[in-house]
């Protein structure tokens, strides 16, 4: 069962790379046709005074390299987090995935691994972007209880899954561009949570397998002082992200949660960080502490780039001070 | 002549509008110097990590060597006058690093005027920057003030 989930999360990334390096290929081939194209033209521009512009791109040859261009700048897609979206490693943020422009398209795949005192925590997915504006999503969360299971009555290495499906769309604001003012980027996210272990969530007091997300995130960097920083509030019911289910005995209304997170840029391909996360705890049986971690992001270039944390749980379905190392891999365009 | 001699240097770090005015003065008459639309970085902590007049000299020739060869921009600049252009840039980078430079020239939004700029030309633009300033062994940190002088432009610069 193990291999085969890394037998997928390796193909995943097989694809990543090898659309990337398409994606990279198209570019190169694409090159000498455009300067041909706008060679014949331009001939005109030197004297042709002021608008007179060289041949607008040239559109006439349309290639790959129009829609897949990776034309963004590194790390400005964020990492893959835990539920799929773009942002931290535990926070969503504003920033769309992929490295597209507003002319084309992006993508990740993504694995992350978690490894905690009484579980582990795998996560793989993938998610595409779309013009820099639109982000679709999905990943694989399991909860792998180990030893944990059998003393919580559930059976030895008993594994919580989890789908999720996630919609965002970033609204106005440009996360580079805009360093003469204030104005963060912004965006709006939806996430579609089913928990395949419906019988066990409800034995324990969830209230329903599934659930939807609602967010909002500003994501704003200070390129001045190298800083990225990211407000967002949620809307939510789920119980551990979800993991065990949504809405419980001592609640099951929707709650505003928090995630706020900022990092430091030590160079272009790297940017170190905190982030924090406020969590419902709606389940009578076990308390849900909020969630924070320390990380580095590392970009080795637009097609890999690794994050490496701390991240702390704290009280997983009564299992205390869950903390550990996070690594999470992901590979796009 | 962009090929010649000049390219000790190379390479750096964050930018993303130098590209404007490059492409503008690339392509636009007789390539005036574009009047950078923003104002000095404040203090010379900057212009002396940029190594002041002849490094920025040196960074410009490397960089305008970069854009023309580039397969995503370079046919952006065929038919331009590079000579002119790499003087119009030296003049606008030592400008906004609050070096002992002036230039006159067009606004970014009437210096692009109807070339259809797409923002993939301007963060190609933006990368070929970073990499001349790394040559130049500008530090990131002051990499990042002329990053976030350029950046704006492009909300005048592109226009597709």
């Amino acid at each position: 069962m193990r291999s085969a989930q890394f037998l997928a999360c390796s193909a995943a990334l097989a694809v990543g790379v090898l659309l990337c390096g398409g994606a990279y290929a198209a570019d190169e081939s694409a090159a000498p046709l455009s300067t041909a194209d706008d060679s014949s033209q331009t001939g005109a521009a030197p004297s042709g005074g002021t608008a007179a512009t060289p041949s607008p791109d040239a559109a006439a040859s349309t290639s790959l390299s129009d829609f897949v261009d990776s034309g963004r700048l590194l790390l400005t897609q964020g990492v893959s987090n835990v539920e799929g979206a773009s942002g931290g490693g535990l926070a969503s943020w504003a920033v769309i995935s992929g490295y597209e422009t507003n002319d084309a398209v992006g993508g990740n795949a993504h694995f992350t691994y978690l490894n905690l005192p009484g579980y582990t925590v795998r996560d793989f997915g993938g998610s595409v972007g779309l013009f820099n504006r639109v982000e679709l999503s999905y990943t694989r969360l399991q909860l792998d209880t180990g030893p944990t299971g059998g003393k919580l009555g559930i059976g030895d290495g008993y594994t919580f899954n989890e789908d999720i499906i996630g919609a965002k769309v970033r609204l106005f604001g440009d996360l580079v561009y805009d360093q003469n003012s204030l104005l963060p980027q912004v965006a709006v996210g939806v996430q579609y949570k089913h928990s395949e272990n419906g019988a066990l969530d409800e034995a324990l007091g969830a209230k329903n397998p599934d659930g939807v997300d609602f967010y909002v995130s500003a994501t704003k960097l200070f390129l001045n002082n190298a800083l990225v920083v990211d407000t967002t509030l949620r809307l939510t019911k789920a119980n551990q992200i979800g993991l065990l289910g949504f809405g419980g005995d001592l609640n099951d209304t929707y709650r505003p949660e928090f995630e706020g997170s900022v990092g430091y840029l030590i160079t272009r391909r790297l940017v170190i960080g905190g982030e924090y996360r406020t969590m419902p705890s709606n389940l009578g049986f076990a308390k849900a502490d909020n969630w924070f971690d320390v990380f580095a992001a590392y970009a080795l270039n637009k097609d890999l780039s690794i994050t490496l944390a701390y991240a702390n749980l704290g009280s997983i379905a009564t299992f205390k001070n869950q903390d550990g190392v996070y690594v999470s891999v992901q590979a796009g365009f | 002549m962009i090929r010649s001699p000049i390219r000790a240097a190379l390479v750096a770090a964050t930018v993303i509008a130098s590209a404007p005015l490059a492409l503008a003065q690339a392509t636009t008459s007789a390539g005036e110097a574009a009047l950078a639309d923003g104002t000095p970085i404040k203090g010379d902590a900057v212009y002396k990590a940029f190594n002041e007049k002849a490094g920025i000299d040196r960074l410009t020739d490397d960089f305008v060597h970069r854009i023309t060869t580039d397969p995503r921009i370079a046919a952006r600049f065929q038919g331009a006058n590079l000579t002119r252009l790499t003087f119009e840039l030296k003049a606008q980078f030592c400008y906004l690093l609050n070096g002992p430079c002036t230039y006159a020239g067009k606004d970014m939004k009437t210096a692009h005027q109807g070339m259809g700029l797409r923002n993939r030309d301007f963060n190609a633009l933006a990368e070929d920057m970073q990499k001349s300033m790394d040559a130049e062994h500008v530090p990131f940190w002051a990499q990042n003030q002329l990053m976030a002088k350029l950046a704006p432009m492009q909300h005048a610069v592109v226009t597709k």
